[in-house]
């Protein structure tokens, strides 16, 4: 169908993403909860070839963070003894999906050295696998949310451009409603009529569906134009004069005028609703501690020392960046792609 | 004209000597309006009058001239010491305002102010205060036993409702208040206190020609307000009302007739005002302390502490570990007599909560040091009772400080009849898996912090804890009004070393008792033991007989845990290194107590604000 390299270069590389964070257990070192609470803001680990007497490793080793006395954040390594990197090593026990039940992680290093890919957080947690199982929920509460909201987007925006007249009119006045609305103080509302004392997983499919829900307006308006216009096609016409049902007619005919339309909004909407969820738990409205989201990571940010000391905080910024560019790289592709293939 | 060429015309106006001339003549009446308008405002200190009996005090004798500036998180409400109840109006008036008798923040004992003696009767029951002679209000106009009598009228009037109310009451009836003669007064209390020294700190001696006339109106709380003209305005404080400027600042200018002198006999204050600026966030005061535009910075987080402390040598200021003051910080369960519709699950949960192990095994397994290091820096002291040991009159050593152990909790909460399932998971005697939520403000980050490690605490005892954080307003409203929560991390502050104002905590009936407001079945023995000792307490007269019955009050709270304190933070404050007799305390207000004695050192001040 779409023979363009980068498109299936970029699609790679975010479902890789996804599988990652899908798989966070196995490539995290430790769990997100896991605090060390001697390490609180402990930089990234470095890697060594060269040990305190000069002699190369070939396998990359690492030193033990060690607080310097009478100081808070501030590290210095421990060169008395060196921790090998070491790959496929046992780690806590862990379950994914409750099904796949395992302990082994990709690297680790030996206790009590740490290793810290992205520096530690606050309590001494590693930044690096709280990034991981964190993009469990950012990522997949946008696609869901995403899924969603394009599922009611496209019944409702079927269902008032096939039919038109009251119905049309209902939907659409409704739509316009929520497009006034300024989505994010919608947000707010709808989180705040919802009970706060809920489990993680709970909040992550509150998140999922109020997102999901507020979002399907501009979905619905663009697939109500599309159908609008194919159900007044010759072919379309033909097919009803041969007695095909409403049901058949969408299906088969005016429906698949709209795919296009719905690849390029998912792969609009998904970064958007990504960010929706951050903002969200930045601002402590999604998921709680100790689970771990981009947003709220990101919320120790909003203090000033954090901000100016500890660099390595911005991880789930820079994440976010990346996923965010290669959306915007799959979205324009798509739509040039789709021009072609349809018109 | 295009936007290209204004700044040609413009440099070749500014060189034409007629338009330099006007310019410097123009600059030149500026400066001396200027001049003359400060000269008008800011009155220099009045000479000392024969007569006057001030207050001679024993700080550096200092410098006069400069203002101060400093920083509040939120505006003041009011300007009235009746109905004054925020700490920011609190504060502004502290500086406005002056009491019979004053707790001195740094010593933590009471010393004259208005009053330059007293006497008390055999019974402890009359006291007679010796008023000082020849004191005019900020205003000009004289100060006498008529105003003593007027102001206690009005905050002993119920009418009122003045905040100070509870306090003046002593044995279940307020005190009364005679006048002796124009310089003596007599206060009789029902019962003797222990304390009533210290009543006299706060309450605000008022302006009788101003305000009696409003109290008779019945219109008093509502008098003296942010927008009063400061003409309105006088008090026996050392800074009187310059200027309020809505959402900017509040400023206060030297009160000419002030009623101390320094060792030199000048008359302080030595400051010509003090400037609030009004600052949302602590993080916003960080960077104008660090910036040098505000001169004293007090409730510094451990963060910003440290953060601030790299470079005090090359900004030119100076920051102060005090060491712990008197807030501590606390979990509690709620052990509300909860009305029946409430949900049952409520009640099953209480059954834990209500059981002494259940709380001893969570007091064990909480890493007090863990959170003392990670919230605080390091910058709080562990605590196992409600006395900080910066309360150095109060604290009792004897209190055990067991460290932290998970065999020891585990152990209680066995005896208790919990197990664990398979998993980990902790479960009750009828098989229920412990679960419950912990409620924090959220505009705290410390108390969420401080969630957040209880959280993972108990946790390795199996129990499932969810943080909820909730913003202050509700979060109160749920631990006063509804008591619909199930455990909270909260922090109360004294507000004086003595025990006396924390017997609303810890009394029965107390207004502060706030793990069980509501009662319905009779109080433990242990309940009803600390209720006797506080009342007991209170009308003993000698301290040690006092320290000995809190002592014990101490002792039940660490062994039944109705309040699982956790730490009491540092109380961390900085200031410019030129300010002069710069001595803060950790009693509130931390940094300005001494406002009076305070000035700018030679050379280093001159500020152009």
């Amino acid at each position: 169908m779409i023979r363009d390299r980068k498109l299936w270069l970029i699609l790679a590389v975010l479902v890789s993403a996804h599988l990652i964070v899908l798989w966070a257990p196995f490539f995290a070192p430790y769990d997100f909860a896991s605090q060390e609470r001697a390490m609180p803001f402990a930089p990234p680990t470095r890697f060594h070839f060269v040990d305190s007497q000069g002699h190369l490793h070939l396998r990359p080793f690492v030193y033990r963070w060690e607080p310097r006395p009478e100081t808070f954040g501030a590290y210095v390594e421990d060169q008395s003894q060196a921790f090998p990197l070491r790959f496929f090593v046992r780690g806590t026990r862990y379950k994914i999906a409750r099904i796949f039940d395992s302990s082994w992680r990709l690297f680790g290093v030996e206790e009590p050295a740490r290793i810290y890919l992205a520096g530690s957080d606050d309590f001494g947690r590693d930044q690096f696998s709280r990034l991981l199982y964190g993009g469990q929920i950012s990522l997949f509460s946008g696609l869901m949310a995403a899924a969603v909201s394009l599922a009611l987007g496209l019944a409702l925006g079927a269902l008032a451009g096939f039919y038109g007249g009251l119905v049309d009119d209902v939907v659409m006045r409704s739509a316009e409603l929520f497009l006034a609305l300024p989505w994010l103080y919608l947000l707010f509302a709808v989180r705040a009529f919802l009970p706060l004392h809920i489990r993680p997983t709970q909040a992550f499919l509150m998140l999922v569906l109020v997102i999901g829900m507020v979002g399907w307006a501009r979905p619905a308006r663009l697939i109500r134009g599309v159908v609008l216009s194919a159900r007044e096609r010759n072919y379309v016409l033909a097919a009803r004069g041969f007695g095909a049902s409403d049901f058949y007619l969408l299906r088969r005919h005016v429906l698949p005028e709209a795919y296009g339309l719905l690849l390029t909004q998912a792969a609009l909407l998904a970064p958007q609703y990504i960010l929706a969820e951050v903002t969200l738990s930045f601002l402590g409205l999604g998921v709680g501690e100790p689970v771990p989201s981009w947003g709220n990571m990101l919320a120790s940010l909003q203090k000033y020392y954090v901000l100016t000391s500890y660099g390595w905080m911005f991880v789930p910024g820079l994440a976010l960046v990346a996923v965010f560019l290669l959306y915007y790289q799959l979205c324009k592709i798509l739509q040039e792609q789709v021009k072609i293939v349809r018109f | 004209m295009y936007a290209s060429e204004s700044p040609k015309t413009f440099a070749t106006e500014w060189t034409r000597p007629d338009v330099k001339t006007a310019m410097a003549i123009a600059l030149f009446a500026i400066i001396v309006a200027t001049c003359l308008l400060n000269a008008a405002g800011a009155q220099g200190p009045q000479p000392l009058h024969a007569g006057e009996e001030v207050l001679v005090t024993g700080g550096e004798p200092g410098r006069f001239g400069g203002k101060l500036v400093a920083s509040l998180r939120s505006e003041p409400k009011t300007l009235n010491p009746v109905t004054a109840t925020d700490l920011p109006s609190q504060q502004v008036i502290g500086l406005m305002a002056a009491d019979l008798i004053h707790i001195n923040r740094y010593t933590q004992r009471t010393e004259p102010a208005l009053a330059k003696s007293w006497k008390v009767s055999r019974d402890g029951k009359t006291y007679t205060l010796q008023l000082r002679r020849g004191l005019r209000f900020s205003d000009g106009s004289p100060f006498n036993a008529d105003d003593v009598l007027f102001s206690f009228q009005v905050f002993l009037d119920p009418k009122v409702h003045s905040a100070q109310l509870d306090l003046l009451t002593v044995g279940g009836k307020p005190i009364t208040v005679h006048k002796i003669d124009d310089y003596q007064v007599q206060v009789d209390l029902a019962e003797a206190d222990a304390a009533a020294e210290r009543l006299f700190d706060s309450v605000a001696i008022l302006p009788r020609h101003l305000l009696e006339e409003s109290y008779k109106n019945g219109k008093i709380a509502g008098t003296w307000g942010l927008t009063t003209s400061p003409q309105q305005i006088a008090g026996l404080g050392p800074f009187r009302i310059q200027e309020y400027v809505p959402g900017q600042r509040i400023t206060l200018e030297r009160n000419p007739y002030y009623w101390k002198a320094d060792r030199e006999n000048r008359r302080l204050p030595y400051l010509d005002g003090i400037t609030f600026l009004f600052v949302p966030s602590e993080d916003a005061e960080v960077i104008r302390f660090q910036s040098g535009e505000v001169d004293v910075i007090s409730r510094l987080s451990a963060e910003n502490f440290s953060a601030l402390h790299n470079d005090q040598q090359a900004r030119g200021y100076k920051l102060f570990d005090l060491g712990p003051g008197l807030q501590y910080e606390f979990l509690f369960f709620n052990l509300n007599d909860l009305p029946s519709r409430q949900p049952d699950e409520m009640t099953r949960k209480q059954d834990w909560f209500r059981q002494v192990n259940f709380r001893q095994a969570i007091s064990a397994a909480i890493d007090r040091e863990g959170i003392v290091r990670l919230v605080y820096q390091g910058r709080a002291a562990p605590l196992w009772d409600q006395v900080t040991p910066g309360n150095k009159l109060w604290f009792n050593s004897a209190v055990p400080q067991p460290p932290r152990s998970l065999e020891k909790a585990r152990e209680l909460l066995r005896g208790a009849g919990f197990s664990w399932k398979s998993d980990g998971a902790l479960i009750d005697s009828r098989g229920q898996t412990v679960e419950f939520t912990i409620a924090a403000g959220a505009g705290n980050a410390q108390r969420a912090k401080i969630a957040t490690i209880i959280q993972d605490d108990l946790s390795r005892l199996g129990m499932r804890v969810q943080i909820v954080p909730l913003e202050f307003g509700a979060l109160m409203n749920r631990v006063f009004e509804t008591y619909d929560y199930e455990a909270c991390v909260l922090g109360l502050v004294g507000s004086d070393a003595d025990p006396n104002p924390e017997r609303n905590v810890w009394l029965l009936d107390g207004g502060m008792h706030i793990w069980k407001l509501h009662r319905t079945s009779p109080p433990a023995p242990w309940e009803a033991e600390i209720d006797r000792l506080m009342r007991q307490q209170l009308t003993t007269l000698k301290y040690q007989d006092r320290k000995r019955l809190y002592d014990r009050v101490q002792q039940l709270v660490a062994e039944n845990l109705p309040l699982i304190c956790l730490v009491s933070p540092h109380v961390l404050v900085g200031a410019k290194t030129s300010l002069g007799n710069f001595q803060p305390a950790n009693l509130n207000d931390y940094t300005l107590w001494n406002a009076e004695e305070l000035f700018f050192r030679q050379g280093e001040s001159g500020k152009t604000r």
